[in-house]
C-alpha cells in the first residue's frame, strides 16, 4: 500500500518536470495571471532577450490595481497609472495573451476572475504575480504569489524553480456560530498563529467549519494565508467545489468535465497522511475578529480592547505594540467597540464576491450610512460580481443606505487608484491590511467582515454583528 | 544580475519587526513600467515627511547609513505584497545583503532574482549584529566561504544558504536562461500531461 499523501504532495508530484538531488525542483505551471502593476518589466525582460511566451493560453490578463472605480468612460486620468495600463494591453497584443480591458465586463480582481471565468481548478499549479494568489487554493489548486522576476521565468518557460514547502494542516471543528464569517475564521487563525507562523509552508485548512463554507468562504481564508507567512492555503475539492466550475467558460466540458472530476476527487489528503505542523481551533469559540494595529496579526475579538504594551514581556513585541497604537491613534486599553471611522470600503479580492455584498446589504438594508462617516464604498469585485448584484437589486440597497456603489477593482485595499484614505482617517475595510500607509499614506486600517464592515457604516463606529 | 561574492561595508540598523513591502517601497511608487530609479524612494513614508522632506532621525538619512550596503532588520523581514519593487529599490539604494532573524518567503525568494543576498541568523547573531551596525562600524560578508566578520565585536559567524542559489548568486546566473537549456524535459512533460488530463 502507497504511502498516504497530503493534497499539497498529490500536487506537487504531479507537477515536477525534474528534481535535483538538492531537492531543487523544476516545477510546471499550469496556469498565469497577468496584472499591469508587476508584469511590465517580465514583458519587457523578453523582449530584451528576443523570447517568446511558451504557452499562451495559459495566461489571462486583466488591470486591476489602478483602474478607476467611478466615471470609467473618462479612462484613467493619472499619467503613470494610464501608461501601465496601456503598457499591459500593448504587451498582450504583442505576445498572444487574453486580456479583460477595462471596459469589458469580466473585469475585475485578478482574484475573483480566475475562479469566476473557470480558469482556476482543482489540482493545478497556478501563479499570478500578486501575494493573494493564495486566494485559487480554495479550490484544491496549489496557488501563490510570485515576484516579477518569476512572471518573466513563468511566461518564457511555463515552469518555476522550486523547493517543497512544509505542511501545516489547521482543523476548524464545529459548526459556525450565527454571525461569524469566514474573514473571522482567517483573522482569528492569524491572530494564532502570527503573521510569520505559516513562513514556510502551505497550509491546508479542514474541519467542518471550513467544509461548510461557500466557496466564496473558501477563497476569503484561503486568500489572507499570505498575511500568516504561508506561500499557498489550500481547501480539498468536493461536490461544492465541482459545483462551482461547473459550465463557467473556461472550465472542462463534456466528456473532459467527467475525467476531470474523476481525476479531481483523488486530490484530497490521504488518510494518515502527516504534515509538519497541526493546528486546531474549535468555531464554537471564534467571535467576530477586528484588528486594532498595524499588522495582520494585531487582531482581537470585538469584544476586547487595545491591548497595553506594559504587559509584554518581549522587547521587540513591546516597541511593536507602541508603535502600532501611536500610528492607529489608540489608547492602550481603550474598548474596540469604542473606535469610531471616518471612511468604509467593503470590496477587494478578500471580500469583493457576491456572498460578501449580499452580507452587507443584509445589514445595510433599511438603515442609513451615520453622520461621521465621510464615504462608506462598495467595489463589486468583477463586473459580473456588479452585474449580479443589481440583478438581485444590491445596489439599490446600499445606494438607499448612502454607500457608494462603485466599479470593480483593487480600489482602497493598496489605493493605488483614486480610492485612499487622508492622513489621519480611520476605515473599517474588508481588505487583507492593515500595515502603516496600505490605504493612504498616514491612513488607519481596521480589517473586519463584510458584514461587519457595514455595520460600522450604519453605526459609524466597531461594532459586534451579534448586537445589531 | 550582478554576482555576490564579498561585500565590506556599513550596516543600516532597522531593529523594527515585520517591516513589509509597503514600507520598503510604497504603493504610489509601483506605477512604474521600470525596475530602476526606486532608490530614492526607499522606505518613503518613514523617511520624508509630508512635505517630501528628510526626516532626521531615520537611519538611512544619518551620515555613515547614506552610503550602507548592508541592512540588519528584525523578524519577518519583507512580509506582505509580492512586489519585487521591493529589492530594486534596496538594490537602486545601495544594499546588497540584508540579515535578519527570517524573511516572508517571496521577498526571500525575490531578493535572489536581484543580486541581494539575505540572511537568515539566530536572533541573538542579528542582536549582536545590530549592535555593530548602530555602531557605524563595517561588517564583512564572504558569499564563498558563508561568513560574516564584525572585527570591531570580534564576531565571526558562518551562515547557511540553499547550495543552488548561492551557485546563482555567486555567478550572477540568470535563470531562465538555465530553464530554457531544460525545454525538451518540459516538453516531455506538457506531452505526458496532455494525454493524461487533456482539459488542462
Amino acid at each position: 500500500m502507497a504511502e498516504p499523501r497530503t493534497l499539497f504532495e498529490k500536487i506537487w508530484n504531479d507537477h515536477i518536470v525534474e528534481c535535483s538531488e538538492d531537492g531543487t525542483c523544476l516545477l510546471y505551471i499550469d496556469r498565469h495571471l497577468v496584472h499591469e502593476v508587476t508584469s511590465p518589466q517580465a514583458f519587457e525582460g523578453l523582449r530584451m532577450a528576443g523570447r517568446k511566451i511558451r504557452r499562451p493560453t495559459a495566461t489571462l490578463a486583466v488591470a486591476d490595481h489602478n483602474v478607476p472605480t467611478v466615471d470609467r468612460d473618462k479612462g484613467i486620468a493619472e499619467e503613470d497609472s494610464r501608461v501601465q495600463v496601456e503598457t499591459l494591453e500593448k504587451n498582450c497584443r504583442d505576445f498572444g495573451v487574453s486580456y479583460f480591458g477595462m471596459n469589458d465586463k469580466r473585469q475585475g480582481v485578478v482574484h475573483i476572475i480566475g475562479p469566476e471565468q473557470g480558469f482556476t481548478q482543482p489540482g493545478m499549479t497556478i501563479v499570478c504575480g500578486d501575494s493573494h494568489t493564495s486566494t485559487h487554493g480554495a479550490f484544491g489548486a496549489l496557488a501563490f504569489g510570485i515576484g516579477t522576476s518569476e512572471v518573466e521565468h513563468v511566461l518564457a518557460t511555463q515552469t518555476l524553480i522550486q523547493k517543497p514547502a512544509k505542511s501545516m494542516r489547521i482543523t476548524v471543528n464545529g459548526a459556525l456560530p450565527a454571525g461569524i464569517t469566514a474573514k473571522d475564521i482567517v483573522l482569528a487563525i492569524i491572530g494564532k498563529i502570527g503573521t510569520a507562523g505559516g513562513t514556510g509552508y502551505v497550509i491546508e485548512y479542514a474541519g467542518q467549519a471550513i467544509r461548510d463554507l461557500s466557496m466564496e468562504g473558501r477563497m476569503t481564508v484561503c486568500n489572507m494565508s499570505i498575511e500568516a507567512g504561508a506561500r499557498a492555503g489550500l481547501i480539498a475539492p468536493d461536490e461544492k467545489t465541482f459545483a462551482y466550475v461547473k459550465g463557467r467558460p473556461m472550465a472542462p466540458q463534456g466528456a473532459d468535465w467527467d475525467k476531470a472530476v474523476a481525476c479531481w476527487s483523488t486530490l484530497p489528503s490521504d488518510d494518515g497522511a502527516r504534515y509538519d505542523k497541526e493546528i486546531t481551533l474549535e468555531a464554537a469559540d471564534i467571535v467576530p475578529q477586528i484588528t486594532w494595529g498595524t499588522s495582520p496579526q494585531d487582531v482581537l475579538p470585538v469584544t476586547a480592547s487595545v491591548p497595553d504594551p506594559a504587559t509584554e514581556k518581549d522587547a521587540a513585541r513591546k516597541t511593536a505594540i507602541e508603535r502600532a497604537i501611536a500610528y492607529m491613534g489608540l489608547t492602550a486599553g481603550q474598548k474596540l467597540t469604542d473606535i469610531t471611522f471616518d471612511k468604509v470600503f467593503i470590496g477587494s479580492c478578500t471580500n469583493g464576491r457576491i456572498e460578501d455584498l449580499r452580507a452587507a446589504a443584509d445589514i445595510a438594508k433599511g438603515r442609513k450610512v451615520a453622520e461621521n462617516i465621510k464615504l462608506a464604498m462598495v467595489v463589486p469585485g468583477s463586473g459580473l460580481v456588479k452585474e449580479q448584484a443589481e440583478a438581485e437589486g444590491l445596489d439599490k440597497i446600499f445606494i438607499a443606505a448612502g454607500f457608494e456603489w462603485r466599479e470593480p477593482g483593487c480600489s482602497m485595499c493598496l489605493a493605488m487608484n483614486a480610492d485612499k484614505l487622508s492622513p489621519g482617517e480611520r476605515c473599517a475595510s474588508t481588505s487583507n491590511r492593515n500595515f502603516e500607509g496600505r490605504q493612504g499614506r498616514g491612513g488607519r486600517t481596521h480589517l473586519l467582515s463584510p458584514a461587519m464592515a457595514a455595520a460600522a457604516a450604519v453605526t459609524g463606529r466597531v461594532c459586534d454583528i451579534r448586537d445589531l | 544580475m550582478e554576482p555576490f561574492r564579498q561585500l565590506c561595508a556599513v550596516a543600516a540598523p532597522l531593529p523594527v519587526l515585520n517591516v513589509d513591502t509597503d514600507m520598503i517601497i510604497p504603493k504610489q511608487f509601483l506605477r512604474t513600467i521600470k525596475r530602476t530609479g526606486l532608490g530614492v524612494n526607499l522606505f518613503d513614508e518613514m523617511r520624508y515627511d509630508d512635505q517630501g522632506k528628510e526626516i532626521p532621525d531615520f537611519v538611512l538619512n544619518r551620515p555613515p547609513y547614506r552610503n550602507a550596503q548592508i541592512l540588519v532588520a528584525g523578524a519577518n523581514f519583507g512580509c506582505g505584497s509580492s512586489r519585487e519593487h521591493a529589492p530594486w529599490a534596496l538594490l537602486d539604494f545601495g544594499i546588497r545583503c540584508i540579515i535578519a532573524p527570517g524573511f516572508a518567503d517571496i521577498f526571500f525568494s525575490n531578493c535572489f532574482k536581484n543580486g541581494i543576498l539575505p540572511i537568515v541568523l539566530p536572533k541573538k547573531n542579528v542582536d549582536h549584529l545590530m549592535q555593530v551596525a548602530q555602531a557605524g562600524d563595517t561588517i564583512s560578508v564572504d558569499l564563498t566561504a558563508q561568513t560574516i566578520t564584525a572585527p570591531s565585536e570580534g564576531i565571526d559567524l558562518s551562515f547557511e544558504i540553499d547550495s543552488f542559489k548561492r551557485h546563482c548568486l555567486l555567478n550572477g546566473l540568470d535563470d531562465i536562461g538555465l530553464t530554457l537549456e531544460k525545454s525538451a524535459a518540459i516538453d516531455a512533460y506538457e506531452q505526458k500531461r496532455g494525454n493524461a488530463r487533456p482539459w488542462m
